[in-house]
């Protein structure tokens, strides 16, 4: 029987349609959508002509501006928050030696990746509810603490692939050469980890950017989120204002994982990138 | 300088327990060359790191200058490592590399620049100091990882097979380097290193392990002539084996009967006692080749040229195979040819009863 060589599927029968169907039903919504934010028209469907109204009209729009303001200021903070967390969690799991448990940990870690999320959202509502009537507060923090939670496993997998591949023996000498482990750290460890927390970072922030259903759950009244704020408005009219905050956040996100890319592509540290 | 004694070193716990080193005790001298030799998975690199301070020993005692060192951090005993792979820090320059032991002990930066600058000097890298790490070649990572480790002063350098990666001519190079730096510093070097030779010429003393143990401490000399057990006298040069007997030991003397009957004294190591069985080495070049009727007789087997020497490979008469290594003279004349009866004898005190 004649068999080729080497399996390809590319060169299966209907492999190509298949592969075309695929790409169109990933692409073609999201170039409409970036197509009708140009739109002169009211509509998301019909074709008027190419204006850039709809941008100026978010800009101008009071509720977009605070909803992006609190948006950026979540994402910010989370970020922050979960790569710190997912910095120490990756020196924990790659640095000392394998204790008991350690797989519990890793799965404990990685927990927002495999429950789902509207599990999670729900239980986060019930439970914040009961503090926020102990305590009163009602402010932002819930979103930021909720954010953080579920941006950590996103942080830590960059982090701690880059601290897997790190030489060991750079930081037995950094402590060989009278450097505290904390001085280490600082001199030795950071500098290369680098790219990796900045990966990290970047992709906790385009996560939290684009949540929307544990702030939905979580979020207190006018505590709009630029995502939940579009989600509001689909339930009224639609305009092409909708698309062209999605076609920013597009942008927005486009370029962080891009940036994420190149991070974690460019193998060694660059030489001189610190001090 | 640094005293050991008892040291052991168990990893794991159970049935996967594993010792790699097992009751080592040896003194290292101030402004030694002490070298650790032995084959593979011996535990030299596990010594090494239990003076540096990785390793924690399972039990023994260790001090150093009379201070009892084990307790404390590897970042506060005065040693620095040059590391089998140099772990140059990539993100750093040459220079900055070799101040970085200075930096951490906070010393002021005149100093450090000035230190600095003389280890460049000394090992002439100076016109790369501002060099990234990746930007330079593997003899000269070698030497940034020695001019690093010695810019802070330790009192014992460790070097871990600094020069296995080494091709041979820079490998013979760096090993001259290695010997005029230690004397031009006074600094007490601890080298480890699986290969002999390299072992015989830059030591001022050797110690041979095998499977976590010290089995024999000695100046190059010693180690090679009288080595005190199989082990050792296999593992460096070539040696013969006879079975012998003893006839009677009067302090490092011992009296000794071969299978032909014929007998000869040798050396033992003192405290060798009683008669017995005993294994006789002789190294192949203080063996001579004779006419039969020598010390042990046998037939010729095989001749090999070797440019500077050649081999004379003799069955003994009881079985036992025996080299005979003879310098070669300009145009000398083949005396024997494969197949004679041929007789191999030693001078007294050459062989060296060992300790089995
Ligand atoms: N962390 C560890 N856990 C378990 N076993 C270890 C550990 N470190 C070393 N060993 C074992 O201890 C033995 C001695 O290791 P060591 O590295 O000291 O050998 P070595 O003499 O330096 O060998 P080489 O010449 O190959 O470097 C080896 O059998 C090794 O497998
Ligand atoms: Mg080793």
């Amino acid at each position: 029987m004649a068999r080729s060589r080497s399996f390809d599927v590319r060169r299966q029968a209907g492999f190509p349609a298949v592969a075309i169907t695929c790409f169109i039903l990933l692409y073609l919504p999201i170039i409409l959508l970036v197509v009708y934010s140009f739109n002169a028209g009211k509509s998301i469907a019909i074709w008027e002509g190419f204006s850039l109204q709809w941008y100026v009209s978010a800009w101008e729009n009071e509720k977009v501006q605070d909803a992006t303001i609190r948006s950026l200021i979540i994402a910010t903070c989370a970020s922050v928050i979960a790569t710190s967390a997912a910095v120490m969690a990756a020196l924990a799991t790659t640095r000392s030696p394998k204790f008991k448990g350690y797989s519990v940990v890793f799965a404990m870690i990685n927990q927002p990746l495999m429950i789902p999320e509207i599990v999670t959202a729900v239980a986060l509502l019930i439970f914040f509810a009961m503090i926020k009537v102990a305590t009163g507060y009602t402010g932002l923090w819930y979103l930021i603490l909720a954010h953080s939670a579920f941006c950590i496993p996103f942080a830590y997998m960059p982090i701690r692939a880059r601290l897997q591949g790190m030489d060991l023996n750079l930081e037995q000498a950094g402590a060989d050469l009278y450097g505290t482990p904390w001085r280490v750290f600082r001199r030795i460890t950071l500098p290369q980890l680098w790219p990796g927390v900045l990966a990290g970072a970047m992709l906790a922030f385009v996560i939290s950017l684009d949540d929307v259903v544990i702030t939905e759950f979580v979020k207190s009244a006018g505590q709009d989120t630029l995502p939940t704020y579009m989600l509001g408005q689909l339930r009224r009219v639609i305009t092409p204002e909708v698309n062209a905050i999605s076609t920013v956040l597009l942008a927005i996100s486009v370029a962080l994982v891009i940036a994420f890319y190149l991070l974690t592509k460019s193998g060694k540290p660059k030489q001189g990138d610190v001090q | 300088m640094i005293e050991i004694q008892n040291l052991t070193k168990t990893f794991g716990t159970g049935a996967e327990a594993f010792t790699a080193l097992s009751e080592v005790s040896v003194t290292i001298r101030q402004n030694e060359f002490f070298t650790l030799l032995g084959p593979s998975g011996c535990g030299k690199t596990t010594l090494l790191r239990t003076i540096a301070g990785f390793v924690d020993p399972t039990s023994g005692t260790m001090t150093l200058d009379g201070a009892d060192v084990l307790a404390s951090p590897p970042y506060v005993r005065p040693v620095n490592t040059v590391f089998q792979n140099y772990a140059l820090f990539p993100h750093m320059t040459v220079a900055e590399n070799i101040g970085f032991g200075l930096e951490m002990q906070d010393r002021p930066k005149a100093e450090i620049k000035q230190t600095v600058g003389e280890m460049l000097e000394l090992v002439q890298m100076t016109p790369l100091a501002n060099r990234a790490t990746s930007e330079i070649s593997g003899g000269q990572q070698q030497r940034v990882a020695l001019a690093r480790a010695l810019a802070p002063r330790p009192k014992v350098l460790l070097l871990d097979e600094p020069l296995s990666a080494l091709d041979f001519k820079l490998r013979k190079e760096m090993q001259i380097e290695l010997k005029r730096l230690q004397s031009e510093t006074g600094i007490t070097f601890v080298f480890v290193t699986h290969d002999q030779e390299e072992a015989l010429t830059m030591s001022d003393r050797i110690a041979v392990m095998n499977e976590g143990q010290i089995l024999q401490i000695g100046g190059p000399k010693e180690i090679y002539d009288h080595p005190a057990e199989r082990f050792v006298a296999d593992f460096i040069g070539e040696t013969n084996f006879l079975e012998a007997e003893l006839v009677s030991v009067d302090g490092e003397v011992a009296e000794t009967r071969l299978p032909s009957g014929k007998t000869i004294s040798t050396r033992a190591a003192s405290g060798r006692a009683g008669a017995g069985k005993v294994t006789v080495a002789v190294r192949p070049e203080h063996a001579l080749l004779e006419p039969p009727g020598a010390l042990i007789d046998g037939k010729l087997e095989n001749i090999v040229y070797f440019g500077t020497d050649t081999h004379y490979h003799v069955m003994l008469d009881g079985g036992a195979r025996f080299v005979v290594r003879r310098q070669n003279q300009p145009d000398a004349v083949e005396a024997y040819t494969i197949g004679d009866a041929v007789g191999v004898s030693f001078n007294p005190g050459v062989g060296q009863v060992l300790r089995d």
